[in-house]
This record gives structure tokens, C-alpha cells and sequence, in this order.
């Protein structure tokens, strides 16, 4: 099993989401968070006080998935994600150890 | 040796109880029977309806106008704190208005003070009336002009925003309302202010609010210093859909400002309401786009500051000035309150948190000054001319009453602050500051 975690553009969730459906991960999490890489920040101006922000709202989704598909999801998130402008994100794999569904007591890929 | 400062404060508290009611004690000794005022004969219902009405819209200024515009612009910890400060001034300056306020400002008495006639109120009955407003009945005078006492000391409070404890707060805006507010809108309003005889033109108060204010709000800026990390840390606002609502309740609010400081349903009034929207939205556009030729964007914070730059430059002239003058007047106060927030404000490097005074201290100026300009006598009556009407001598005139009210709030402000800060101390600890207001000070948060 392999984490993926995937910081996005916030507008292009709905497009990955649909990717990782079409690859059979029907299962996610997605939090609202901050940060920046190359793309640094933004500048704003009140009243003349201008002020550099440097983290900008990103998405991150996890998922965890059986290493056999790991690299189609990979895929799918990098092609939808991606609108060739600076700030389109990262993609991270990391291996899980291990995964229950709590409801049933299932363990491995089949909790996932 | 934690409690002591709690054990003071207390002490503080019970000295200010046994002040207020030692003050009720001796307001009595006057007999009721001794009222100034003569017993209204011809009180105008209509005139009644309208500042009644008014009295209601000004005090929606303060809240939630004023508490809105306010909270929205401060970072997301002191937003509390900072509606709160409006909400208590409201609360604090009505009592204060009622013991002693009322009384120092608008009865007869000196050049500089007003008498002590109306004490607690005493003398006001259901038919007297104040000599300034004779339609209407006396209470309702002494509640419109209530909610001008509010709204001055709690526009100051955008100058020294997220720094000050709410103890000090408290008497500071206390003793400022009774020995800077009452006496200067005696000398330029009173029956017998210095000021009024001398010819100094002020419909709704750009000497008595708004230079009063801005010139304050400046000195509690100076006195306290800048906000830890100020021009290091951004301090973004963080709510300005607040400060848009809030800004618009101040605009509608405005028509009671200063349509009901004719004290009257009539052509005067009619005539301020019309100059008041002209100047508003002209100033409104005039800072836009001020802003947009100099940093590439019109924004939100700046259609709403120009707006209340307009309202705040409108207010002295709006008994006195046509519709053109009101066009004029709202460029004015538009370009220069931007130049005074974003250019001077941090030329100079005072934290004025809020631009109390590059708004209210500088659009009181131009509104000032430029009365003396713009004035004619058909709108103003006769005797109320300005530059432009024949009448140059009204500039210098105005520039008298500014420079007054400037000298006299400067000094008694200044002398205020030091005395809370040497007492209590005027400003929250470093961590208080850092962790933000609301949770400190008040013990609750926004999430």
C-alpha cells in the first residue's frame, strides 16, 4: 500500500477527483491548507500598507491505494492537476504501513 | 502579588461609583424649578418625527456602523475587542451625558463651559426646551446630540486599535468625553461658546467630531507607539465584507448626522441630505481611482475610506454649501485623505491603526477650511457667506476654529493619556498583544 498526497490548485479539485474515479480509487481525503514553493507569494495593498503573503490556499488530497495501481493514480492527478502555469503543485508517495476499516476490522488492502 | 493590580482596580471601580454618586448627591441641591429654557410654546411635530428619527440613525453610526467598519479592518484576534470598544464607549458616554455632558456642552454658562443646570438632567421636563432646537422637545435635543458625544471619543478608538487595555480605555474615553468633547462643542455650538460668536461655521461638527477625533486619535497613537511588528508583519484586515457593512450603515446613518443637525424638517435639512450623498459618492470615486492610477488596483477598502472621507469633509459644510460646492469638497477630501493615509501616515512612521486621524483629523480639515471657501448665503442664510460668496474674511475665520479646537484637544489629550498611562498604564502587555486582545482581555474568541 502507498500513501498519495497531492497539493493542488483549490479550482482543479473536481477534475482530479474525477481522475482518481476513473482509476477506481472512490475513497478520499481533502483538507483546505496554506504554503507556497516556487511560486511564492502574492502581494496585497491596504491603504497603501502593502503586504507580501506568502502562503497561498492550496488543496491537499490523500489517498491510500494498493501498489498496484499507485502509479496510474500518480497519472491521473498529474494530468488533471496540471495547467502548465507555476503553482500547479506536488505530488508525494509515501508506503503505509498498515490500514483498518474500523466499521469491520479489515486490515490491508482490503480496508483501503 | 498577582491580585494586587486586581485589588487596585477594584478600588478604582468602588472610587468611580462613589464619584458618580456624590455628583447625583449634589446635582440635587438645585431645585428642578430653575430651568434655563422657557417653557416650549410651539413645539413642531414634524420637526419632532425627523429628530427622532435622526437621533436613531446616528447612533446606528456608532453601532453597528462605526463597530463594523472597525472590526473588519482589525486582524482576526481583536476583532472583539475592537466591537466591544464601540459598543462600551455608546454605553459609558450616554451616562456621562446624562450626569454632567449634557449640561457642560449646551446650557448657557461661559464662553468655554456650559452651566451646570442640567446636571443628571434636572430641569428637563416633558415641554422644555434647549434655545438652540426650540421645535423640538428637550429630551429629544439632548438625545441627538447624546449620539454625537458617542460617536467622537469611539472614533478615536481606530487610532490605538489592537495595543490598549480595556480598563484604560475606559477612563481615558471617560475623562476626554467630559473635558475635551463637552467643552469644544460648547465653545463652537454652546449658547454662549467663543467660537459660535465668533463666526466659525460648523454645521454637524468638523471641528466638534471630526478634528476633535482625528487630533485625539493622533496623540493616543504618539503616546502609545506602534503596534509590535507594525511595517514588519503583515496585518492584513480580516474581514473587509464587515467594514463594507459597516461603512454603508455609517452612510446612511450620516443623513440623521447631518440632515438632523438642522433640527428641523425643512429646506436646510433637505439641502444637507442632497450635499451629503453628492460629496460621499464623488469623494468615494475620487479616492478610487486616486488609487487605482497610483497602485494599479481600485479596491474595496478604498471606495469605502474615500466614502467616509466625503461624510467626514461634508459634515461642517453641509448646512452651507450647494451641490457644486459638495462636488468640489468630496475631490478634495477623497485625494487628500488617500495622500494623508498611504503617503504621510507612513512617511512619518505613526502607527494610526486604523487612519483615524488621516480621516477624520484630515477630512475634518479640508471639510473646515474649505466651508469657509464654498459657503453661500442662499443655502447657509444670511451672514453665512464664504470665499466664493463674497466673503474671504470666513476662511481665516474657519482656520481660527480649527486651529482652537486642534490646540485645545491636543494639549487636554495628551495631558489625559499620560495621566492613565502613569496610573494604570495604557497599553497590554507584549504577549497580550501577540496573542491578540479578544481572548485576554475578554476571554472569548471568533473561530
Amino acid at each position: 500500500m502507498k500513501k498519495i498526497e497531492a497539493i493542488i490548485k483549490p479550482f482543479k479539485l473536481d477534475e482530479v477527483k474525477n481522475a482518481l474515479h476513473e482509476v477506481g480509487i472512490t475513497g478520499m481525503t481533502v483538507s483546505e491548507v496554506k504554503g507556497f514553493g516556487r511560486q511564492k507569494g502574492h502581494t496585497e495593498v491596504y491603504r497603501g500598507a502593502e503586504y507580501v503573503i506568502d502562503f497561498l490556499p492550496k488543496i491537499k488530497i490523500e489517498v491510500v491505494v494498493d501498489d498496484a495501481i499507485v502509479e496510474r493514480a500518480v497519472q491521473a492527478i498529474q494530468d488533471s492537476a496540471r495547467t502548465d502555469k507555476i503553482g500547479d503543485g506536488k505530488i508525494f508517495v509515501l508506503p503505509v504501513e498498515q490500514a483498518v476499516r474500523i466499521r469491520t476490522g479489515e486490515q490491508g488492502p482490503d480496508a483501503v | 502579588m498577582k491580585s494586587l493590580p486586581l485589588v487596585l482596580q477594584r478600588l478604582m471601580l468602588a472610587a468611580s461609583m462613589l464619584l458618580l454618586l456624590t455628583l447625583s448627591a449634589a446635582a440635587q441641591a438645585p431645585t428642578p424649578a430653575d430651568a434655563s429654557a422657557p417653557i416650549a410654546s410651539k413645539l413642531d411635530s414634524g420637526d419632532t418625527a425627523w429628530m427622532l428619527t435622526s437621533m436613531a440613525l446616528v447612533l446606528m453610526m456608532t453601532i453597528p456602523g462605526l463597530a463594523l467598519f472597525y472590526g473588519g479592518m482589525v486582524r482576526k484576534m481583536n476583532v472583539l475587542a475592537t466591537v466591544m470598544q464601540s459598543f462600551a464607549v455608546t454605553c459609558l458616554v450616554t451616562v456621562l451625558w446624562v450626569v454632567i455632558g449634557y449640561s457642560f456642552a449646551f446650557t448657557p454658562g461661559s464662553a468655554f463651559l456650559g452651566g451646570t443646570s442640567r446636571f443628571l438632567l434636572y430641569g428637563m421636563t416633558l415641554d422644555s426646551v434647549n434655545d438652540l432646537a426650540k421645535t423640538i422637545p428637550e429630551s429629544v435635543y439632548m438625545c441627538f446630540q447624546m449620539t454625537f458625544a458617542i460617536i467622537t471619543p469611539a472614533l478615536i478608538c481606530g487610532a490605538f486599535a489592537d495595543r490598549m487595555k480595556f480598563s484604560a480605555l475606559l477612563w481615558f474615553i471617560g475623562l476626554w468625553s467630559v473635558c475635551v468633547y463637552s467643552p469644544i462643542a460648547h465653545f463652537v455650538w454652546g449658547p454662549d461658546g467663543f467660537l459660535a460668536n465668533a463666526g466659525v461655521l460648523d454645521f454637524a461638527g468638523g471641528t466638534v467630531v471630526h478634528i476633535n477625533s482625528g487630533f485625539a486619535g493622533l496623540m493616543a497613537a504618539l503616546v502609545m507607539g506602534r503596534r509590535r511588528g507594525y511595517a514588519s508583519e503583515p496585518m492584513p484586515p480580516h474581514n473587509l465584507v464587515l467594514s463594507v457593512l459597516g461603512a454603508s450603515l455609517l452612510w446612511v446613518g450620516w443623513f440623521g448626522f447631518n440632515a438632523g443637525s438642522a433640527t428641523a424638517a425643512n429646506g436646510n435639512a433637505g439641502m444637507a441630505m442632497a450635499v451629503t450623498q453628492i460629496a460621499t459618492a464623488t469623494a468615494a470615486l475620487a479616492w478610487m481611482f486616486a488609487e487605482w492610477v497610483m497602485k494599479g488596483k481600485p479596491s474595496v477598502l478604498g471606495i469605502i475610506s474615500g466614502a467616509v472621507a466625503g461624510l467626514v469633509a461634508i459634515t461642517p459644510a453641509s448646512g452651507f454649501v450647494d451641490p457644486r460646492g459638495a462636488l468640489i469638497i468630496g475631490v478634495a477630501a477623497g485625494v487628500l485623505c488617500y495622500w494623508a493615509t498611504t503617503s504621510l501616515k507612513h512617511a512619518l512612521r505613526y502607527d494610526d491603526s486604523l487612519d483615524a486621524f488621516g480621516v477624520h483629523g484630515i477630512g475634518g480639515m479640508v471639510g473646515a477650511i474649505l466651508t469657509g471657501v464654498l459657503a453661500v448665503a442662499w443655502v447657509g442664510g444670511e451672514g453665512k457667506s464664504g470665499l466664493i460668496d463674497g466673503n474671504p474674511h470666513q476662511v481665516l475665520v474657519q482656520l481660527y476654529g480649527v486651529a482652537v479646537t486642534i490646540v485645545y484637544d491636543v494639549i487636554v489629550s495628551v495631558i489625559l493619556l499620560k495621566l492613565v498611562d502613569w496610573t494604570i498604564g495604557l497599553r497590554v502587555d507584549a504577549e497580550v498583544e501577540r496573542e491578540g486582545l479578544d481572548l485576554a482581555l475578554h476571554g472569548e474568541a471568533v473561530q
